[in-house]
């Protein structure tokens, strides 16, 4: 191979599209006779639907459709249950349109068609919908207390589901130890608030009977297939597009929003396509949300700082549906070890209900719970025994010679919490270095003198990645020699145009310019899964090594024909297909596509140039011989892991808290991330980088609000912080790479990482700068006047 | 008993018109219309993207008159007679990159896109006005958009590099 693309820092073949403004987003899609939709949502969190009157919106000029559930036919079907699990005993999920009862604030009531946005909106505005409110259960603590009102009368308790899971014997251990400390923690509700929102046009073809839906999602091939469920349509007759999406970070993996359901049937009703795109303050009470647990956390440790046994009850809010399963809970329960040897291991989770929007994945997905959880136990061993807290954790870990290391705990997809491979020591201690961990006492004295107060902290994860089940591809080599390349999997800014083109580039010996990837596009690729869960690259981009190793060996084995030639003697360089000793006598591999199918007609400068070349004649029989497998060069793959593989790693930072107003700034940020071998680390750097600004929001900034009455108090820009290139610091970021064994790239995922550390980390600086007061985070997200409050608290 | 809710009287029209990217644009159009929508949907200038449509997000931002604006935030009508730039405006040639554009490639300045065009056009105002920015400056000038992807890092790395590109260009012309 000339030039080996997989690891080099190669600029995004998507760019120059998005810098000149030529990006489509859902929004942008603006097809002929396109009708524009509006949704009536909920202003309570719970209450009786008395009844609803929509006549005057129906009269309104420009008014084409207003539906409400009894409109909805067949189609007035609780959404699909995504992921069963046997411990969700009393699973919920949301009908496209509120019948008799909505469950929060912003549930989708009634929706509008009409000639535009604007007129759309008028229309809600005239539907009177008469409600009988009923007592709300606003938080997990009212959900849990025995006699709360219930968010579905028919579901004891609100506990959707409990789930215990236990390694060893952690009763015994605890009861024998000798040193054992029990306290709450909790983590609250936080949003992923991608730029675009979420959006969705619908069109439907009454002549060829198709109906084409662009979404802006995670999740298109999925979708079309529950799409052709709902609408009793051949899967084939319905093509899903996610086109350019703006952000997704997990809140667009979730279906089916009401409205993918609603604008396709507006769509199919009044023949003529149907948009709708959500608003800013929609997304805040309708877009689906995460983070919010309590904690009773009791654990034991020896004399030298060695964590004997853990012992977690938590409470998990799913909201008012669990359109997910217990996906987020048993993350938050599989990820708590992290990179320690944690022998002897009780989890019990509980999910209850409540009165807010729905509960699914975000960016990290129950990581950050888990490990602000435990790196809180490591901090205090560390102060319960005096000893450096980061040689507490070095205590800890999982050794290098210990992999795999099965945690004992069944994972999400119901494999194996069992991590491939890893190196925690090597990551701290580089970590150590970039933060001048050694230097910093003197430091913080130093300051403390001048009335600053300076604290570092720490956070150590490890994160499973790259699930299953399988993602496919399809490379193609066309006649003018560029390469398509499509899959099923999505791409929301994680640069796939160029990480898969690197992949195909480096197996076909040209640059990743030359090859065009398609994603998440129905009709371009049919089978596959989605984007979440950190699994694209290493699962999708593991069918397009596989793929694109296929069209190799195709082209070589047609070039060894017409050069009369062994096919192990044919080399792919700079585009071109020749035999090792005698370069000088080359296909191009356009050349070589039209070679590859038998055509009478071939067309172009290329089939012109193949006429005059002196080339074996074709070998008398069929003029595509069987083991061909067919014309062209082209080649389906797929890919399935064993389990998911276990990226990790250590982020640290240096802050400075102003005790007077609660503020705090950062002094340094460094990350040291392991997701084995970097197929682009530029991308995987701007990956990083992102996510802990995300955690940074998570710790400190975004918190949701929700009153008594379950309104959501802070749903806009202006009230929901999320951070701004003033608040978020330089981060440095360095990389081990322990390669996966489990796939053939050796990599693991990489998107979410960047956040999950981020709360245990600033929590630990914030104790560690405050030590002179004693106080002790437990709680997440942070803000200067909770930080202040806490502070009052402890100096009182 | 509720109150009898009437129709909404916003069917006014007006008739405006605009340079948009140094062409005139005459368009007759609601009066309650956004610019943002004018640019988008009547124009087709979808490289402005909207984000939040109460004016914080800075997605949207555009050149009015020279000045970075959140077209999300104004009328279309109340545009009238101004000169508007977009992103699709900033480079003379189709097929070429403005400096700035430039930049943010070599520097991974943006990952999904969508606050990509309204934080160029910032840094474009921007630039016109502080050609040689320090890091501090250049996140003060960037705390008015949102992005949710890059951390701003390589953002704040493109804004230097477009800064430096843009110099040399200047000297170059002189």
């Amino acid at each position: 191979m000339a030039t080996r693309w997989f690891g080099a820092p190669v600029q995004r073949n998507e760019d120059p599209r998005f810098l000149r403004g030529r990006g489509t987003y859902v929004d942008d899609i603006d097809l002929p006779e396109t009708l524009q939709a509006a949704v009536l949502r909920s202003p309570y969190a719970h209450a009786r639907i008395v009844g609803i009157d929509a006549s005057a919106a129906r009269s309104l000029p420009g008014v084409h459709l207003v539906l409400t559930a009894a409109d909805l036919g067949d189609v007035l079907e609780p959404s699909p249950l995504l992921v069963p699990h046997h411990a969700l005993t009393q699973p919920r999920t949301q009908l496209p349109l509120a019948l008799e009862e909505v469950r929060y604030v912003g549930e989708a009531v009634a929706f509008v068609v009409a000639d535009s946005r604007y007129i759309a909106e008028d229309a809600l505005e005239l539907i009177d919908v008469e409600y009988e409110p009923l007592p709300v259960v606003h938080s997990l603590e009212i959900a849990s207390t025995p006699g709360a009102p219930l968010v579905h009368e028919d579901v004891q308790g609100n506990a959707a589901a409990h789930l215990v899971q236990v390694v060893g014997n952690p009763d015994e251990v605890i009861a024998s130890a000798p040193h054992v400390v029990r306290e709450t923690l909790q983590m609250e509700r936080g949003a992923a608030m991608p730029m675009e929102c979420r959006g969705i046009v619908a069109r439907w073809d009454p002549y060829e009977g198709m109906l084409t839906c662009w979404i802006s999602t995670q999740g298109p091939i999925p979708i079309r297939n529950g799409l052709a469920a709902i609408f009793h349509l051949p899967e084939h007759k319905v093509r899903v597009i996610a086109p350019d999406v703006g952000g997704g970070f997990g809140t667009k993996i979730m279906m089916f929003y009401p409205e993918e359901i609603l604008a396709p049937f507006a769509a199919i009703q009044l023949g003529r396509p149907v948009k709708w795109i959500e608003d800013r303050r929609e997304n805040f009470i309708s877009s689906n949300q995460e983070r919010g647990q309590i904690h009773e956390v009791e654990y034991a440790f020896d004399d030298q700082g060695v964590l004997l046994a853990v012992r977690d009850l938590f409470l998990h809010d799913t909201g008012a549906y669990t359109p997910y399963g217990i996906i987020v809970p048993i993350i938050t329960a599989c990820s708590l070890p992290g990179p320690y040897r944690l022998k002897h291991y009780y989890s019990d989770f509980t999910v209850l209900y409540t009165n807010k929007v729905p509960v699914s994945p975000y960016r990290g997905a129950g990581r950050p719970h888990a490990v602000f959880i435990m790196e809180r136990v490591m901090d205090c061993i560390a102060r319960e025994l005096d000893m450096d807290r980061l040689e507490v954790r070095s205590r800890n870990f999982i050794q290098p010679d210990e992999f795999p290391w099965d945690v004992g705990l069944v994972y999400q997809d119901g494999g194996p919490t069992k991590y491939d491979s890893g190196n925690y020591q090597a990551a701290l201690d580089k970590l150590k270095l970039m933060l001048d961990y050694d230097n910093f006492p003197a430091k913080q004295a130093e300051a403390r003198k001048q009335g600053r107060y300076l604290g570092i902290g720490v956070g150590y994860y490890v994160e499973g990645t790259s699930i299953g089940p399988y993602e496919g591809a399809r490379v193609r080599v066309e006649t003018d020699g560029r390469v398509f390349a499509s899959t099923g999997v999505t791409t929301q800014g994680q640069a796939h145009y160029t990480t898969f083109a690197q992949i195909v580039a480096d197996q076909l010996g040209i640059t990743p310019q030359d090859v065009m990837v398609t994603t998440g596009d129905s009709q371009s690729f049919y089978w596959g899964v989605g984007t979440f869960a950190s699994r694209a690259a290493t699962v999708a981009g593991s069918a397009m090594h596989l793929a694109a190793i296929k069209v190799r060996e195709k082209i070589k084995s047609i070039a060894a024909d017409l050069f009369e030639a062994s096919p192990e003697d044919i080399e792919l360089a700079d585009g071109k297909v020749f035999v090792t000793d005698a370069p000088h006598r080359a296909l191009t591999l356009g050349q070589m596509a039209i070679k590859a199918n038998p055509l009478r007609y071939t067309y172009g400068e290329n089939a012109r140039r193949l006429a005059a070349m002196d080339l074996a004649a074709p070998r008398p029989g069929p003029a595509l011989p069987p083991e061909r497998g067919g014309p062209g060069l082209e080649a389906d793959a797929f890919y399935s892991p064993p389990h998911g593989s276990f990226a990790s790693g250590v982020h640290g930072a240096i802050i400075e808290v102003d005790p007077t107003t609660g503020m705090v700034s950062f002094v340094k940020y460094a990350a040291v991330h392991d997701c084995g071998r970097l197929i682009n680390p530029m991308v995987v750097e701007g990956q990083v980088h992102g996510g802990v600004a995300q955690g940074i929001g998570g710790a400190f900034f975004e918190r949701l609000a929700f009153d008594e009455e379950g309104q959501l108090i802070n749903a806009s820009f202006m009230d929901y912080l999320i951070p701004t290139a003033a608040e978020i610091p330089t981060i440095a970021v360095d990389h081990i790479e322990t390669p996966s064994p489990l796939n053939p790239l050796g990599v693991k995922g990489a998107g979410e990482a960047g956040v999950i550390p981020v709360p245990a980390l600033f929590a630990s600086a914030v104790d560690d700068a405050l030590s002179p007061f004693g106080l002790r985070v437990r709680e997440m997200p942070l803000h200067p006047c909770l930080l202040y409050k806490l502070l009052q608290e402890s100096r009182s | 008993m509720k109150e009898q809710k009437s129709l909404p009287e916003f069917s006014e029209t007006d008739t405006i018109a605009v340079v948009v990217n140094g062409h005139l644009c005459e368009r007759q159009v609601p009066v309650r219309l956004l610019l943002s929508d004018f640019l988008r949907h009547e124009l087709h200038l979808t490289g402005t993207h909207i984000g939040c449509e109460h004016g914080v997000c800075g997605c949207c931002t555009v050149l009015l008159d020279g000045d970075a604006v959140r077209s999300c935030l104004m009328l279309a009508v109340q545009a009238d007679g101004m000169a508007i730039t977009t992103i699709e405006g900033l480079a003379g040639n189709r097929d070429q990159m403005h400096p700035i554009q430039q930049a943010f490639q070599q520097k991974h300045g943006l990952q999904c896109g969508f606050c990509t065009p309204g934080i160029i056009m910032t840094v474009y105002a921007m630039l016109q006005e502080h050609p040689d920015p320090t890091e501090q400056e250049i996140r003060h000038e960037l705390s008015g958009n949102l992005c949710r992807c890059t951390g701003y890092q390589n953002i704040v790395e493109s804004v230097k590099l477009a800064a430096e590109l843009l110099r040399e260009q200047h000297l170059e012309v002189n």
